[in-house]
């Protein structure tokens, strides 16, 4: 019932990525943005801040819950979609396109292959 | 232990509600959206299942003195079909619950019906017992939480909506806090001009187990305890259990900012505290602020003044759907406490800049 789109790859935590060119593009799944309700608040890095793949990131509010989130790879945010701040329903209505987080250049693109295929993204959330 | 279930359960489940945990049962906290279920209470009319708020019947002669000695407003004020916010405070005068007592019609003697919040009803049924028998009182105090369900429609549509479902009641006649019996849908319920929303409504008890005729007859938006929680900060109102707690947040009346249900001219357990502390002055009051800063101020945060040193804390908050704002109460010293006075709200070990402000928040 949740969209889960096979063009990317996913995190245990809801997290997905997916590459543009040579940047990695990250946000958070359709199941995700369902459990949390209506977002009102997200708090990302910025342009050149480091990520480690599997550590916090930033955090994601919704009126009734404060989710932290977790980086899929490794690498530089080479971009932050700030729209976010002043729109944060984004996130609710379109998870997967205008309510993307965050562009990184990856330090490791083997970390890439460590993510969760969408088969197996599905599997955990059925 | 099991949650226990409102009776309206899979209703609800059927519905699409998420369910959260609150005062030991398991209630509907959303049905599709939290913001849009506020929306409608604000803009038109919505409905609650408040099944899991407490009811308490108290009767027989002394009905009245058991009344006046465990709360602490006036009972012998209200007239038949009248009700009043009241707070039930312990020796020291600090809030154990608060309560809405409503007069029952007359069964020859007085009889009195108070809602504590979901939970305590056992609680408040052994300190109802274990003071009358203390005090060699004759009053009956039954337990009846879960022979009524309860339903709040809230909302500027919430006469519209109760009216045509109870359409012989007259309900436009009756003013805020004022209740009847009433045959909604063939049903005979207590239906009170109350709630907890700053919205014009109606808070409708009806028998547990008609409970699905009445709902169904009431035309409203299901809301569940999300928007109600973000209904009620909008207005500033307490939070039994978070904006005060006998053990986590001790708070007398005075410094909770409902002094107004505290009547020192009657006789009550915790009165001569109380008094002792509203001739001193509090220390502490309960405020609103807004934040200047973007975030989402919580339970728990810490609020610092604009040095950085911490004075107090936050009780509830949330990103107000209303405003898009970030609002929250909380506990602060009473030097901090005039509108327009900076603070800063600690977010995750971050300062963000806010501003007193007393609610309502809203007009």
């Amino acid at each position: 019932m949740f969209e889960i789109p096979d063009d990317r790859k996913y995190l245990e935590s809801h997290e997905w990525a997916t590459t543009e060119g040579d940047a990695v593009r990250i946000g958070i799944s359709d199941f995700a943005q369902d459990e949390l309700g209506d977002v009102v608040f997200v708090e990302l890095p910025a342009e050149g801040d480091e990520l480690a793949a599997g550590e916090e990131f930033g955090v994601v509010e919704s009126i009734k819950a404060v989710s932290d989130l977790y980086a899929p790879i490794s690498g530089t945010v080479t971009a932050v979609n700030e729209e976010l701040f002043d729109a944060p329903e984004l996130l609710n209505d379109d998870p997967y396109g205008d309510g993307w987080m965050l562009e990184a250049e990856p330090a490791d693109e083997s970390e890439f292959d460590d993510l969760l295929s969408p088969e197996e993204y599905r599997e955990q959330t059925e | 232990m099991g949650l226990r279930k409102p009776p309206l359960y899979d209703v609800h489940a059927d519905a699409g509600a998420t369910f959260t945990e609150f005062g030991g049962w398991d209630m509907p906290v959303e049905y599709d959206s939290i913001k849009a279920e506020h929306a409608a209470v604000r803009e038109s009319v919505g409905i609650f299942d408040v099944s899991h708020m407490s009811e308490l019947e108290v009767s027989g002669p002394d009905a009245t003195a058991l009344m006046q000695r465990l709360t602490t407003n006036d009972v012998t004020a209200l007239e038949p079909g009248d009700s009043q916010y009241s707070a039930i405070v312990n020796d020291e005068g600090v809030i154990v619950d608060d309560t809405v007592v409503y007069r029952l019609p007359d069964r020859d003697e007085r009889v009195y019906l108070f809602i504590p919040n979901a939970g305590h009803d056992e609680e408040m049924f052994d300190r109802w017992t274990s003071f009358r028998d203390e005090w060699g009182l004759d009053a009956t105090v039954e337990n009846v939480t879960e022979e009524w369900a309860m339903f709040a429609v809230q909302g500027p549509d919430a006469l519209d909506s109760v009216t045509d479902a109870a359409p012989d009641a007259a309900l436009g006649d009756r003013s805020k806090f004022q209740a009847t019996f009433a045959d909604v849908a063939g049903v005979e319920c207590w239906v009170a001009r109350t709630g907890y929303t700053g919205e014009d409504g109606f808070e409708v008890l009806c028998p547990w187990d008609d409970a699905e005729t009445v709902w169904a007859a009431l035309d409203a938006t299901p809301c569940g305890l999300g928007s109600r929680d973000t209904l009620r900060m909008e207005m500033g109102y307490l939070l039994s259990g978070q904006d005060f707690d006998p053990e986590t947040e001790p708070r007398t009346p005075y410094e909770a900012g409902i002094g107004f249900v505290v009547d020192l001219d009657t006789e009550f357990v915790g009165r001569d505290a109380l008094e002792r502390q509203r001739e001193a002055g509090v220390d502490e009051t309960f405020v609103g602020f807004t934040l200047l800063d973007r975030g989402v101020p919580r339970h728990g945060y810490d609020i610092a003044d604009a040095d950085g040193e911490v004075i107090g804390v936050v009780t509830s908050g949330t990103m107000s759907p209303t405003l898009s704002e970030p609002i929250g109460l909380g506990y602060v010293p009473v030097e901090y406490a005039d509108d327009e006075t900076e603070i800063s709200v600690l977010v995750r070990g971050r300062e963000k800049r806010a501003v007193i402000v007393t609610p309502p928040f809203i007009n």
